[in-house]
């Protein structure tokens, strides 16, 4: 369970993370091995200068599309003062003394921002201090601007580079003398800077981990046991061997134990061009031996979790009696709300090239996570994770699947067998039948009624596959990470609320994607909140608002729970009533929802939802025509992230996420038969294509001081139930099981 | 047998099968890897080329069907990465993830070769087999209005320097 922690629990880790920036500052450590920055002078992990004065920022988390690799770097350079145009980031390799680099949970800038300040207030004080001795004057008469260290009285300057020399023989200032600038005088922070990797990734000169290579590789495609856990029972390759161009075949044993990051097994065929791997694959006849998986069927699976969310299942929360409430009588309301299994689909299917020689493994790959890459493959391979050398390209999307690296072991295995570099790439359709798949959860709710029509007792049930099972065979409850995703922690004014999770089994890999379980959290509870809103009468924004209850930071305490909060402490991070009520209120008028009425198949439809510590509400309007096709003309979305560095990505991921949102709750559904995944490409897994997504996204940024929060996430579990709320107010048909596309609305 | 192409302006010769799609061969066989995998289906517009001035996906165009023809790939759009299209695309920061994007880029490059000032409707309908699952469809549209208002486009297939070759992230490794 220790990738377990490291991975799912990373934000414990990142206090661990800051100070061990501040450390290895205060050390002055300088890379000593073969991937530091070729730089003259290493004051920062994360930062050197050149001798002509060259600014080199590390970008050790990955780029995925949140602009990360542009933005952390923009943090450090302003600091500095820095002149952006002479700053060139490079991409860290997998190395455990940048911290935590597993690029998920939303976490990139607030787990790491301090670090960037203060790599960059640590270089700048060193470059002040050489320039006031040179001078012979004090330290604190000199500034930073633009790449020169400036005498503020005298005007007189000397660029960076006259001062590396003096600067790297100066002890690192203890963090208490750092003097970090006033906002007023950022020059790159809060402002909308270019990203590095736009004109790279417009003319077709980016490098993804699907154009890494190497030379002489082979190529690799694995024929993967259709059944999860199945092996090969035997197999045979005479035909395919005779397609031109394909080399060998090497079978992988399936993984041992609970699945993790291992090879899925199968039968690899590698060759010396992608083309030939494909037709040789085909050829390949494999008799497998099933494992009990076979008998996963998604329909009866759907009515065996529905039929456990209707029963009482563990407390997770509670608050008062809500039997007793409910013994009273009163208007009950009851519904069950189910979310399909969904893959991510990334536009880049997992690939990595990797070489294994003399007991050392040499990989290029688009990972979300390098330090996972390095355990992975020499848990694998029998090694030393430090024998394990990680490029990070950029990535074609992530969205959670490329933080999982069972593509970069196999290409590692496949080295090491065949003594050649190889190139591991999934087609769309390995990709979609083989994902870690977004978990399936069945939902029951149930709330009574009072004269008001606020719920006087609300029971909430959720039961689905938990990502626990990826890393433990047999967990088979919500794991307390998922449980504070949007379930736990809900924060409505409840006299008497019980929250319960019950058991399931996995049978396919369950894994995290953007957003997570507060995907199917939020549906419930948000499509509740309305079908509840609606029986009393109330307005939905109104009623909304209501259920929020007073401004306050919610209280927990004797509620038997821990509250998860993204491994935050509540101090920091307080579950505010405020700033949700805030975001809802600016979302309902920026969309105009006080003069949109519901009904004649136009409507909108509100959600408001916190998750990765930020407070998000959106509006969403849909059309439905006459023959049930749904539109979706404008989404309003309101977000209360903190402070925020760049505005322009920040309303970038949230465009995203309503268009992620709307084929999650559009189109989005993976079934088995069989043990066997049945959809294979965007044929029959379709995501949302230009007509389909909204044709406007409005997003509102809620200016704050408060500390940073999540970006990347947070967009996506409103949208879902927004868009079936709206439905619902155009058409009359709630939507109670996802997608929508299998319901007749006409 | 060797398949002869003109791709962005220069003779190419190769010799593999004639049903490779010529998305293999521009990126296997030439090492021009600009032009992405996204489905080998023809479903999600990433790997969209011109051939002979037409939008057409490079991953179900046999090499057969695409001898002596004009092919142009992103790396040979304009001369020097300066498309209108290319532009529009950095000025408005279009790209999250940025695999689609040459794909899409292309895709749009054909309709404004078709049609100078497209209509959203005229953009749903071109870009509609170009999949982004970062979610920019409203930024590519706003894009394609903006690049229709700048300078002519240039000329699809026109003669290309050498493509650059180093790149964002963290290249391969030869």
């Amino acid at each position: 369970m220790k990738t377990f922690i490291e991975n799912i629990t990373r934000r414990e880790l990142i206090q661990g993370a800051i100070s061990a920036g501040a450390l290895v500052l205060g050390a002055k450590l300088i890379p000593q091995n073969a991937e530091a920055a070729p730089t003259a002078w290493n004051p920062s992990v994360y930062l050197g200068l050149e001798a002509d004065g060259t600014v080199v920022v590390i970008a050790h988390r990955s780029e995925m599309g949140t602009g990360i690799r542009s933005v952390l770097p923009m943090v450090v350079a302003d600091e500095l003062g820095a002149d952006w145009k002479r700053v060139r980031v490079e991409q860290a390799l997998g190395d455990a003394k940048y911290g935590s680099q597993n690029t998920d949970g939303s976490c990139s800038i607030r787990d790491f921002v301090d670090a960037m300040h203060v790599a960059g207030a640590s270089a700048r004080l060193m470059l002040q201090r050489a320039a006031a001795a040179k001078w012979n004057v004090k330290a604190e008469d000199t500034k930073a601007d633009n790449g020169y260290i400036v005498h503020t009285a005298s005007g007189k300057k000397l660029a960076f580079g006259e001062l590396v020399a003096d600067a790297s023989k100066l002890p690192v200032p203890a963090k208490e003398d750092l003097k970090f600038k006033p906002a007023s005088e950022y020059k790159y922070i809060g402002k909308d800077v270019p990203m590095i990797d736009a004109v790279p990734v417009t003319t077709g000169t980016g490098v993804f981990g699907i154009d890494a290579k190497m030379p002489g590789m082979l190529i690799a495609m694995v024929e993967r046991p259709p059944v999860m856990g199945g092996t090969v029972q035997s197999f045979d390759d005479t035909e395919a061997k005779k397609v031109p161009g394909v080399a060998q075949t090497v079978q992988l044993d399936t993984f041992k134990g609970a699945p993790v990051f291992q090879q899925l097994g199968g039968v690899a065929i590698l060759a010396n061009s992608t083309w030939a791997a494909m037709q040789g694959r085909k050829k390949l006849k494999i008799e497998w031996n099933n494992s009990p998986n076979a008998a996963f069927d998604s329909e009866s699976y759907k009515t065996e979790l529905r039929n456990k969310a209707k029963a009482t299942q563990k407390v997770v929360r509670n608050v008062g009696n809500v039997d007793a409430e409910f013994a009273k009588g009163g208007k009950i309301v009851e519904a069950e709300y189910y979310v399909p299994l969904l893959s991510h689909a990334p536009m880049e299917p997992p690939a990595a090239v990797a070489e294994y020689k003399d007991g050392k493994v040499v990989t290029y790959c688009a990972t979300q996570n390098p330090q996972a890459v390095q355990d992975a493959v020499a848990g694998a391979l029998g090694i030393d994770k430090k024998q394990v050398e990680c490029h990070v390209t950029l990535l074609g999307g992530g969205f959670g699947r490329k933080s999982k690296p069972d593509y970069v072991v196999e290409a590692a295995l496949l080295s090491r067998k065949t003594n050649k570099p190889v190139k591991v790439v999934w087609t769309r359709e390995d990709d979609i039948r083989f994902d870690y798949y977004h978990s399936v959860a069945a939902m029951y709710m149930k709330a009574s009624l009072g004269a008001d029509g606020k719920p006087t007792a609300w029971l909430q049930r959720s039961v689905f596959p938990t990502i626990g099972s990826l890393f433990a065979n047999g967990a088979e409850y919500g794991q307390e990470f998922e449980m504070g995703m949007g379930w736990t922690d809900l924060p409505f004014d409840l006299a008497n609320h019980r929250a319960e999770n019950g058991p399931a089994k996995n049978h396919v890999r369950i894994g995290w994607m953007r957003a997570v379980a507060n995907i199917y959290h939020a549906y419930a509870i948000h499509s509740f909140a309305d079908e509840l809103a609606v029986a009393a009468g109330k307005d939905r924004v109104d009623y909304l608002m209501s259920l929020l209850g007073p401004s306050r930071k919610v209280d927990f305490t004797g509620q038997g729970m821990k509250v998860w909060n993204n491994g935050q402490s509540l101090d920091k991070y307080p579950i505010d009533t405020g700033r949700l009520k805030n975001v809802l209120e600016l979302a309902a008028t920026k969309s105009g929802w006080a003069n949109k009425k519901p009904g004649n198949r136009s409507a909108l439809g509100v959600a408001v939802h916190r998750s990765f510590v930020s407070n998000v509400a959106a509006v969403v309007q849909v059309d439905v025509d006459d023959k049930g096709k749904v539109t979706i003309p404008r989404v309003d979305i309101a977000a209360d992230c903190g402070q925020i560095i760049h505005p322009d990505r920040v309303k970038a991921q949230f465009e995203g996420a309503a268009v992620f949102g709307t084929s999650i709750a559009m189109l989005g559904e993976i079934t088995a038969k069989d043990g066997r995944v049945v959809q294979r490409n965007f044929n029959d897994y379709p995501v949302a294509r230009m007509p389909e997504a909204p044709k406007e996204v409005h997003v509102h940024i809620v200016p704050s001081k408060e500390p940073h929060a999540g970006v990347g996430e947070p967009g996506v579990p409103p949208i879902a139930p927004a868009i079936c709320n709206a439905i619902f107010a155009a058409t009359g048909k709630r939507v109670r099981d996802l997608p929508v596309k299998r319901h007749n609305l006409a | 047998m060797p398949y002869t192409l003109n791709l962005n302006g220069k003779s190419v010769s190769v010799d593999v099968p004639g049903a490779m799609p010529l998305l293999w061969v521009l990126r296997d066989e030439l090492d021009m890897c600009g032009t992405k995998f996204g489905c080998g289906a023809g479903q999600c517009g990433a790997c969209t080329v011109h051939v002979n001035g037409a939008p057409a996906r490079a991953c179900i165009t046999p090499i057969s069907a695409a001898n002596g023809k004009n092919i142009t790939t992103i790396e040979g759009l304009s001369p020097d990465g300066t498309h209108p299209l290319q532009i529009a695309w950095q000025e408005i920061d279009v790209p999250q993830c940025g695999y689609c994007q040459a794909g899409q880029i292309m895709s749009a490059a054909a309709l404004l070769a078709k049609k100078p000032n497209p209509s959203d409707a005229d953009i749903d309908a071109a870009m509609d087999g170009n999949l982004c699952r970062c979610g920019t469809y409203i930024r590519i549209k706003a894009a394609i209005h903006k690049a229709a208002k700048m300078a002519p486009t240039t000329t699809s297939g026109k003669p290309a320097s050498a493509p650059a070759t180093s790149g964002g992230g963290n290249g391969g490794g030869q």
